[in-house]
């Protein structure tokens, strides 16, 4: 009932919305052309790191310490984004930035990917027990702090991708168990599973073969929208020093080392985090648009 | 409602006993507590006497149930840091976050919940267009970098503001929008969601097609169902206030339970930490099934179902 309410009210929105603007910005509305080639630069900037950037990220001579960007007057086209407390290129780092964050995240969204969906599937459809102590597990990771829990096994085992990588899938997908357990209540209960089941499928079958691929279109929105989510916690954690340790270029601590320099060398802290901003307004973007278009029935994240 | 309430109880020990797991666990993992105290100076005897006194002779099972037994009196014993009870150091930072929180949950409200109703009834024009850039660029932004770039602007820039510390009212003006920058995102985002599904809704089509004017469709229907929301938003918005407080009294050096934790994880003080967490724990838990049961006294509905 409400997949449709959310349908209609969409296709009315979208039948009224060329009223306003031109015909360029009737195709930027409709189409995420901006965000698309946000994420197009950021991803090929972290696939050809090493081919792109213009200086080493580790490496800098103190002797170029805080240079400002090109737009200044002090700055340098050598140093286009300008430099460091350390004399380290920022653009580099921030490029080299790019490919950590990105593929952390992208590693930590397919683990939590596959087992949010696998307890979301399992819950939903064997209800009873199994579901009300998967969805208990689930409720767990809201209400115990993440970020201090987090923060103390980074404290503990010392800070590392491997360890980030743990702590943000167990982090992430109980999101996705509650969001697909709902789905698979909702498909459990139409005619066409019921009819497979008469016609003597086996459970496996049933699963992955009737309900599964309507699970999908709930799975890639569900995906996208929580990329950024999880690209601004690594951010915090490494904000907090205890997220991906340096020299490594992470966004996040790049912010953290700017920090002390705000009042001369605002750049050193401003650019890593409108790197950050942009990658995640993009990701955002982009997954309010799917779902508008694949599952409006998630309206409500 | 009465076995709602129990079994929702029932739930919330049962999260605290894993609380209680994981702060053990890392505590223990973090090593052995006696090398915090030892020196040069320290013998074998006294190390083993201290062994004897905080129970580091037994099995770890053992020592989680004397630990757990202390924590279940609330004694979670002296800070290693402050060397003094951790219930003489927690209530002295505990305004300063609730003070915090209640001035970022005044700028979620105010800024989020008219913008998102301006946003739904207008919705396709400029303004639709204004309030949901600016929820995307709410949710898309990360605490600690808005806090620096407001530090930017209104401390280093026009010198309105203070950087940090806490003090008069202007003191909150800066971590307040930081704090509930994102919260206010998300109320915006919600509330228009929520205000079209009512527009759209039979009962709304129903008062329209009796001849309601518009304005009292919006003023009496709509917004009275809408209401609801920023009630439903409270449980997130305690956690994200929770994992906010972290960050934005870091940023901002701020004297509250937010910056006591991070303090407590990197001097491994874990009578202070074991506490926070699962002080942190209880709060929200006990504030989500309040949340639910006025829930359920507002909106009818839900009685139903």
């Amino acid at each position: 009932m409400s997949a449709q309410a959310g349908t209609r009210v969409d296709s009315v929105g979208s039948a009224r919305t060329p009223n306003v603007g031109g015909r360029t910005f009737y195709v930027l509305r409709r189409w995420p052309v901006l965000p698309a080639l946000i994420l197009t630069t950021f991803g090929l900037a972290a696939i050809f790191a090493p081919l792109m950037a213009p200086h080493d990220p580790y490496q800098g001579t103190l002797l170029d310490e805080r240079i400002p960007p090109v737009w200044h007057e002090a700055g340098t086209t050598e140093f286009l984004l300008g430099t460091d407390p350390l004399g380290r290129d920022i653009l580099s780092r921030i490029i080299y930035g790019a490919r950590v964050s990105l593929s952390l995240a992208g590693a930590v969204i397919a683990i939590g990917t596959v087992l949010g969906t696998t307890v979301g599937l399992l819950a939903g459809w064997y209800g009873g027990i199994v579901d009300d102590l998967l969805m208990r597990l689930a409720e767990l990771n809201f209400a115990i702090p993440f970020v201090l829990v987090a923060l103390a096994a980074a404290v503990v085992f010392g800070p590392s991708f491997g360890l980030m990588l743990v702590m943000l899938s167990i982090y992430s997908w109980a999101g996705f168990a509650r969001q697909i357990r709902a789905q698979v209540l909702l498909l459990k209960s139409m005619d066409y599973v019921a009819l497979a089941q008469v016609a003597g499928a086996s459970t496996p079958r049933l699963l992955l073969r009737h309900i599964l691929p309507g699970l999908i279109s709930t799975v890639v929105v569900l995906m996208t929208l929580n990329v950024g989510l999880l690209i601004l916690s690594e951010a915090g954690l490494s904000f907090l020093g205890v997220g991906i340790p340096g020299p490594t270029p992470a966004w996040g601590s790049m912010v953290a080392e700017g920090r002390n320099y705000i009042a001369e060398n605002y750049w050193i802290a401003l650019l890593p985090g409108l790197a950050i901003f942009l990658i995640v307004y993009a990701m955002n973007f982009c997954g309010d648009w799917l779902r508008d278009r694949w599952d409006p029935r998630l309206r409500q994240i | 409602m009465v076995r709602f309430v129990i079994r929702r109880l029932a739930l919330g020990l049962f999260v605290m006993w894993v609380a209680t797991v994981v702060v053990f666990a890392l505590s223990r993992a973090a090593g052995d507590p006696r090398y915090l105290f030892v020196s040069e100076y320290s013998t074998q005897e006294q190390w083993e006497e201290w062994g004897v006194r905080f129970g580091l002779d037994r099995p770890y099972p053992m020592q989680y149930l004397v630990w757990l037994g202390k924590a279940v009196r609330l004694d979670f014993g002296d800070s290693i840091y402050f060397n003094d009870n951790v219930w003489k150091i927690i209530p002295t930072r505990f305004g300063a976050s609730f003070g915090l929180a209640i001035g970022a949950y005044a700028f979620a409200v105010v800024v989020g919940i008219p913008l998102g109703i301006i946003s739904a009834i207008t919705r396709g024009s400029y303004w639709d267009l204004a309030g949901r850039a600016i929820a995307l660029l709410g949710q898309a932004m990360p605490g600690f970098w808005l806090g620096i770039m407001l530090i930017l602007i209104f401390s280093v820039q026009l010198r309105l503001l203070p950087t940090s510390g806490m003090g008069d009212w202007k003191h909150y003006v800066l971590p307040a929008v930081t704090l509930g920058w994102f919260p206010a995102a998300g109320l915006l985002r919600l509330i228009r969601s929520s205000l079209l599904e009512t527009l759209d809704s039979e009962y709304v089509k129903f008062a329209r097609a009796k001849g309601v004017s518009g304005r009292k469709v919006i003023l009496k229907h709509a917004l009275r169902n809408a209401a609801v929301v920023p009630l439903t938003y409270g449980g997130i918005l305690l956690a994200a206030f929770i994992t906010g407080a972290v960050i934005t009294e870091t940023v901002f050096f701020w004297p509250g339970l937010g910056r006591l934790s991070v303090q407590a994880v990197f001097n491994t003080d874990f009578p202070m930490l074991s506490a926070l967490v699962l002080l942190f724990t209880a709060v929200f838990l006990i504030a989500n099934l309040l949340i639910d049961i006025l829930y359920v006294v507002i909106d009818p509905r839900i009685r139903i179902q």
